[in-house]
């Protein structure tokens, strides 16, 4: 995902080179990870893509189909993707993801432990907030989950920032070896106060836990648990509201003396008339009909210093 | 980094939180500056050195009061010299009394307050009495604890009027200051809530949002036009973590302050890689060698009139003014300013515009609530490479949306979407557990998309 590599940032002057993952863009709700491959085609509704064709070109680039339609070719970003990426697991979105980060105050250097990881999801954006010196520490008790990870990492160039590991948490907790070692701590677990005293053990202190929970009973219970260790503990719950824009020609109204009627009894009346012309043009934006209502609660809470 | 850190040093910069965000200020720590808590001045001496998160309470000492840390027991959670007040509780208990009474009737609580009278006779423990507890050196806990003994009422309180009543009289007797490591989240919370309108309203959520968008990561050159005080140049210079760049861009030839980046404690080379340039440079073809030099020189005397970012920075330079509460401490700070802030905001030299010129930055993010964004996206969205995301703030929606349609017209960008970010915040209690009383209405909207190839 480019962080790892100062030389691969992006630029006017680097091109999509063989072995590059880039991001098929159809629409904003139709995209594809692809990993450019010399001989490979992609095939889609819009026809057959050669992959030759795409090297040499810029990032951004428009790319035409055997039939003549065209997709653009993206950098990667963690954003991307999180749209894009396999869905092993229900995964955490944007909104959660970036107040997560936020909130949990990582920064380049931080030492971040999860768990679960899950499709990985919210590991690739903690990944670009802790680099290029910090580690994420990512632990899954689903084997086939945790390697199918560990191969996405790979493919979108987060290997030497994160290590998945695989452990029952709930049981177990984390590995002694972090204790008091790391800056902040997220959990996505179904249980995850099972977890938290682990959790507060591993936190250096003044640092930061977050656990993610669909149900308000998790909350509850979490809560309970978290008031032992740690202080500041808050809960949130982030949602995104998005706005389609369309311009509207509206037809101007004008009063029957040509001026625009100021009292509603005119209306009623009938005494102004539409005019053909001219109408007015303005952009309008307005909420879209379909929406995300729920995804979880966020608990966030602080290490209490001594 | 994350290590040396942990601990305030002097010269260090803190962001006060006493009485549960009563009262919000911004200091640099050194050992002449004062804070006034109450009516009491307090040295911050005993503040440097100290761990961020610790919390100091005002004690009385014969040479006068001073500010003392709270031990705090970290497993067990009791405060060992504050056993009673407890510092967890927040204050989310709503002040009407209607909401008591329901609260009352959900949980397992056998008293209620039918027979509470308000008639100010409750109390036994006069004024007087107070001081000359105080003048035999009584701790403001003890203070609490005698008014409790005396108040005839307390008993009768439910369980949740008790902790409010104690809370009351620990913000009066015994008040807390919490010390808090200043970073974006903090600052940002911060100035949303004691003056939003510094930061155009840009909601803690929001600025999150910004920089994922945007996709600030390491080693990236990010374009920045940043009219919200230099929150969005700290923050995203706090990502870059001492890598790549920060460029804060300006249209003529007064930069924008960014006061607010000095808050943060950001390590010299993070504030190297602050830099500023005037959009006029980077739009423009290759300049004559004179015209740069002229550019420096107003460039500089500018930054030395209009913006103290380089100068010396100090506590009274953090206020902005005694009644938004944040930082009240300029008409206290005794002596010249011994600590500087590093500096932040160099003119950015010619191989560097020239260089982003050629390689073209790698995120953009507007928030200018004085500006037309339209024509300043139209103007700045070149300067990206290709492929490179873009966030754009504004409190209003309108100019958004006319900049999206004017984009997508333009066929400049794809992926184009306008968001409006929704935050709200519980309290969660055993068998009281609802969505907070009071939420924020409106955290401003985000414009974002990805640049594309146009050539
Ligand atoms: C909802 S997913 C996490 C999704 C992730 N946050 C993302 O954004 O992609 C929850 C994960 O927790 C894992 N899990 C459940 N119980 C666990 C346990 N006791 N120890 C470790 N992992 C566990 C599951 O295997 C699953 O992969």
């Amino acid at each position: 995902m480019l962080v790892c590599h100062p030389t691969k940032t992006l630029s006017l002057n680097r091109s999509i080179s063989n072995g590059d993952l880039v991001i098929v863009y159809e629409r904003h709700d139709s995209m594809k990870a692809v990993t450019v491959s010399e001989g490979s085609v992609l095939q889609n509704r819009f026809g057959v893509f050669k992959h030759s064709e795409w090297i040499g070109k810029p990032f951004g680039f428009k790319v035409f189909s055997s039939k003549g339609s065209f997709v653009y070719l993206l950098a990667p970003t963690p954003e991307l993707w999180t749209l894009v990426l396999n869905h092993r697991t229900q995964i955490l979105y944007i909104a959660d993801i970036s107040f997560v980060i936020m909130y949990l105050e990582i920064v380049p250097g931080s030492l971040v432990i999860e768990s679960g990881t899950g499709s990985g999801s919210l590991t690739t954006s903690l990944a670009r907030a802790a680099a290029p010196s910090g580690h994420i520490y990512t632990f899954d008790f689903h084997e086939q989950r945790a390697a199918s990870a560990r191969d996405d990492f790979e493919r979108t160039g987060l290997s030497s920032l994160v290590t998945v590991v695989v452990r029952n948490i709930q049981g177990e907790g984390f590995p002694d070896e972090f204790t008091g070692m790391a800056d902040a701590v997220f959990l996505d677990l179904p249980q995850p106060w099972l977890a938290i005293p682990s959790a507060a053990k591993m936190l250096r202190l003044d640092g930061t836990v977050c656990s993610f929970s669909p149900c308000i009973e998790q909350v509850q219970r979490s809560c309970e648990t978290l008031q032992t260790y740690f202080t500041d503990i808050r809960t949130f719950e982030v949602l995104l509201r998005t706005y389609e824009v369309w311009e509207r020609k509206m037809e101007s109204l004008k009063g029957s003396n040509g001026s625009l009627p100021s009292k509603r009894r005119q209306c009623s009346a009938g005494s102004y008339v539409l005019s053909s012309s001219p109408s007015i043009s303005s952009v309008m934006a307005r909420p879209c009909a379909e929406a995300r209502g729920h995804t979880g609660y966020l608990t966030f809470a602080r290490r209490k210093c001594v | 980094m994350c290590d040396s850190r942990r601990v305030t040093w002097e010269g260090c910069s803190v962001l006060l939180d006493i009485n549960d965000g009563d009262r919000l200020v911004f200091a640099r720590l050194s050992p002449a500056a004062k804070l006034k808590i109450g009516n009491k001045n307090c040295s911050l001496q005993p503040l440097i050195g100290r761990a961020f998160g610790t919390v100091f309470q005002v004690e009385t000492a014969p040479e006068g009061p001073y500010l003392s840390p709270v031990q705090v027991n970290a497993y067990n959670g009791e405060e060992v010299r504050d056993g009673q007040v407890n510092v967890d509780l927040r204050d989310q208990v709503s002040d009407n009394n209607a909401e008591e009474v329901r609260d009352g009737q959900v949980n397992v609580e056998s008293r209620d307050n039918r027979t509470l009278v308000d008639n100010n006779t409750a109390q036994s423990l006069t004024g007087e009495d107070i001081e000359a507890m105080r003048r035999q050196g009584a701790r403001g806990n003890e203070i609490i604890e005698a008014l409790i003994a005396n108040s005839a009422t307390f008993e009768k309180k439910t369980s949740f009027s008790q902790e409010k009543y104690r809370l009351k009289k620990q913000k009066k007797y015994a008040p807390k200051v919490l010390m808090r490591r200043p970073g974006s989240r903090s600052i940002c919370e911060a100035y949303f809530k004691k003056y939003p309108s510094k930061i155009g309203f840009l909601r803690v959520d929001t600025l999150s949002l910004l920089l994922s968008m945007a996709n600030v990561s390491s080693n990236s050159d990010v374009l920045v036009v940043d009219m919200v005080g230099g929150l969005i140049t700290g923050a995203v210079a706090e990502r870059l973590g001492g890598t790549g760049f920060v460029c804060n861009s300006y249209y003529g030839q007064t930069p924008y302050s960014m006061d607010i980046v000095r808050i943060f404690n950001l390590s010299d080379e993070i504030c190297r890689r602050i830099l500023r340039s005037p959009i006029s440079d980077l739009l423009s073809q290759k300049e004559l060698p004179e015209q740069i030099v002229q550019h420096d020189d107003v460039c500089n005397a500018k930054i030395q009139s209009n913006d103290q970012i380089s100068a010396s920075a100090s506590v009274e330079e953090i206020c902005h003014s005694s009644e938004n509460g944040i930082s009240e401490l300029g008409a206290e700070n005794t002596g010249p300013a011994v600590h500087k802030a590093p500096k932040a905001g160099e003119k950015a030299q010619k191989e560097m515009i020239d260089s982003w010129k050629e390689n073209g930055f790698s995120s953009l993010i507007i928030a200018t609530p004085e500006l037309d964004t339209w024509t300043l996206v139209r103007d700045l969205l070149p300067l990206l490479a290709n492929s490179a995301p873009f966030a754009i703030y504004h409190q209003y929606l309108q100019p958004l949306a006319t900049c999206m349609h004017n984009l997508q017209l333009e066929k400049m960008a794809i992926g184009l979407q306008i968001s409006e970010p929704w935050l709200r915040e519980y309290q969660v209690l055993p068998s009281r557990t609802h969505p907070c009383m009071q939420m924020s209405a409106s955290g401003g909207y985000i414009l974002s998309g990805t640049k594309i190839c146009t050539s």
